[in-house]
């Protein structure tokens, strides 16, 4: 099983949720989250008070899914989410070793 | 010309006769009484329903006007404390305003202070005081005196938001009514103050609706209060962003419409002249708003809203003391120039003197305050304005523009009284304080923020 964890642009979040809806993947957790990578942030100015506001509204998302599956969904999630300026965020992909559905203790893939 | 020859030439012919016949009739003489009595409560009731729309109008100035607009300059964590400053004053200054206020800024004839006469609200009914406004009940000028006496402390409280005791701050309140606002108030618009241009002054100034009393007193005793308090901790390194400009921007509006009782109320009848006035006000907020626009756009490079919302007001405050003079353009210049002037100072000339005038009360009240009754001295005209005669009845000549450039001089004489006294009476009261309580909160507390550590609240809580 693997983690997928991607940091992507909020207005992008629609398009991500349909691509992955339409191969077929529907468990997904997001966080509003702040950051930034290579992309700068904007100047804000209040009665001539300059602010540099360098952490940015992003989305994250999580999910796990089973190995075989986890290209499809990169290929999927990244396609969707891409804009191809800088700022459309990254992909972190982690070993999962367990995972449990709290309802009825299912184990390991059909968990998920 | 011949039309009005013939109606006094129908006058004389008709006027004598019927004069003699209506004092050989008593009929006649107590029926034009009565006429005279309905035309005076007429008269009356309109103007006492126009004052106290306007009363409400200047109460709305403060809460929720003005709580709204330094609310959502402030950081998240200081919301409900800064509005707090606000609304309490409404209660406290009120209850000061009763005991003692209004006599000492209205009662006897003095030239610095009132006196005891209208301590506790004796002598203060339903009859007019004919020295102030005479068709309307003494206490409809009392209530309606009383809503400038609460916002007047109330813009101070930007200078020390996010910073201040609660308990420092309502002594601080207290004392500072006693001792700056009540004798300004009575030296420009009590009978016989010094300043007082209708009634008897020394000096006599001209100030409309508050430019000296309400704008200078508190813009300079901000900056007093900002300079003795000290930085907020983190300034101005920090970033201390105001939190929420859409409610700024609703409390500037209502700012902008509470104006309009604040300034043309002060007429303190429903007359053409207070017409006059709130026509002035409105221009000069609106040439305002361009005019900080304007040079926001060209220096900063961007027209914010909260540029353009500050204009405004820094407008409004400029108009105040020229408002029941000046004629609709020189308005707009008034306002146009205070929208310039107002920015330069809160966001250059502030950046170079490191002070933490958190909120700019003293950039645009003191500084529109001082401009405005300055300017008053400029633009002031007897065409606006006609209660100010000779002895023979002949209108005088108000301002420069009038051909009396000497009511310059008097307008700077009357602008110095009331920096001297703002700055004189504001570092007394904060020593008092000091001594007493002590003015500002501890470290932790300033960290924390003052809704949680002073009043024991949040402004915000998404999760219930």
């Amino acid at each position: 099983m693997k983690k997928i964890e991607a940091i992507i642009q909020p207005f992008k979040l629609d398009d991500v949720k349909e691509a992955l809806k339409s191969i077929g993947i529907d468990g997904m957790t997001i966080t509003e989250v702040r950051g930034h990578g290579r992309q700068k942030g904007h100047k804000e100015v209040y009665r001539g008070q300059e602010y540099n506001v360098d952490l940015l509204p992003k989305v994250k998302l999580e999910m796990v899914v089973s190995s075989s599956r986890a290209d499809d969904v990169i290929k999927a999630l990244a396609g969707a989410a891409r804009t191809g300026k800088i700022g459309d965020g990254k992909i972190f992909v982690f070993d999962v070793a367990e995972a449990i559905r709290i309802r009825n203790d299912d184990r390991g893939e059909s968990a998920l | 010309m011949m039309k009005h020859f013939r109606k006094i030439c129908l006058l004389t012919m008709f006027a004598a006769p019927a004069a003699v016949w209506a004092q050989a009739n008593p009929d006649i003489q107590t029926r034009l009484a009565a006429v005279e009595s309905a035309a005076k409560s007429a008269q009356s009731a309109g103007d006492n329903a126009w004052m106290l729309v306007c009363s409400a109008l200047v109460l709305m100035m403060t809460g929720p006007g003005l709580a709204l607009f330094y609310g959502g300059l402030v950081r998240r964590k200081n919301v409900l404390s800064t509005m707090m400053q606000s609304f309490i004053l409404m209660a406290v200054v009120t209850v000061v305003w009763a005991v003692v206020g209004y006599s000492l800024a209205f009662g006897g004839s003095g030239p610095f202070l009132g006196d005891f006469h209208f301590a506790l609200l004796n002598h203060v009914g339903s009859d007019p005081n004919p020295d102030y406004a005479p068709t309307i009940p003494q206490q409809t000028f009392m209530i309606y005196q009383l809503m400038f006496a609460i916002i007047t402390p109330a813009l101070i409280s930007g200078a020390f938001a996010e910073r201040m005791k609660f308990s420092a701050m309502l002594l601080f309140m207290v004392l500072w009514g006693l001792i700056v606002y009540f004798p300004m108030a009575h030296m420009v618009w009590g009978k016989g103050g010094l300043l007082n241009a209708a009634l008897g002054g020394k000096v006599p100034t001209f100030d409309f609706a508050g430019g000296t009393v309400v704008h200078i007193t508190s813009g300079v005793s901000a900056l007093v209060c900002a300079l003795y308090m000290g930085k907020r901790t983190g300034f101005p390194s920090d970033a201390m962003k105001p939190h929420n400009l859409v409610i700024s921007f609703i409390g500037a509006c209502l700012l902008w419409v509470g104006w309009f009782g604040f300034n043309a109320g002060s007429a303190l009848a429903a007359s053409g002249l207070a017409t006059s006035a709130f026509v002035a006000t409105h221009f000069g907020a609106a040439a305002a708003a361009l005019g900080w626009v304007v040079a926001e756009w060209r220096h900063d490079g961007k027209p914010s809203v909260l540029g353009a919302i500050s204009g405004a007001v820094a407008g409004l405050v400029a108009i105040t003391p020229a408002s029941g003079f000046v004629k609709p353009f020189p308005a707009l210049a008034i306002g146009f120039s205070a929208g310039i002037v107002c920015f330069f100072m809160v966001a250059h000339v502030k950046k170079k003197f490191k002070y933490d005038d958190s909120l700019d009360a003293f950039g645009v009240h003191g500084i529109g305050g001082t401009l405005g009754a300055l300017l008053t001295g400029v633009f002031a005209t007897n065409q606006v304005n006609d209660s100010f005669k000779d002895s023979a009845g002949k209108l005088l000549p108000l301002g420069l523009v009038d051909g009396h450039p000497s009511q310059v001089l008097n307008q700077a004489i009357g602008v110095a009284i009331s920096w001297v006294l703002a700055i004189v009476g504001t570092l007394i009261v904060l020593k008092i304080c000091d001594l007493l309580l002590g003015v500002r909160v501890r470290k932790e507390q300033e960290i924390q923020g003052l809704d949680v550590s002073l009043h024991g609240e949040e402004g915000y809580i998404f999760e219930s």
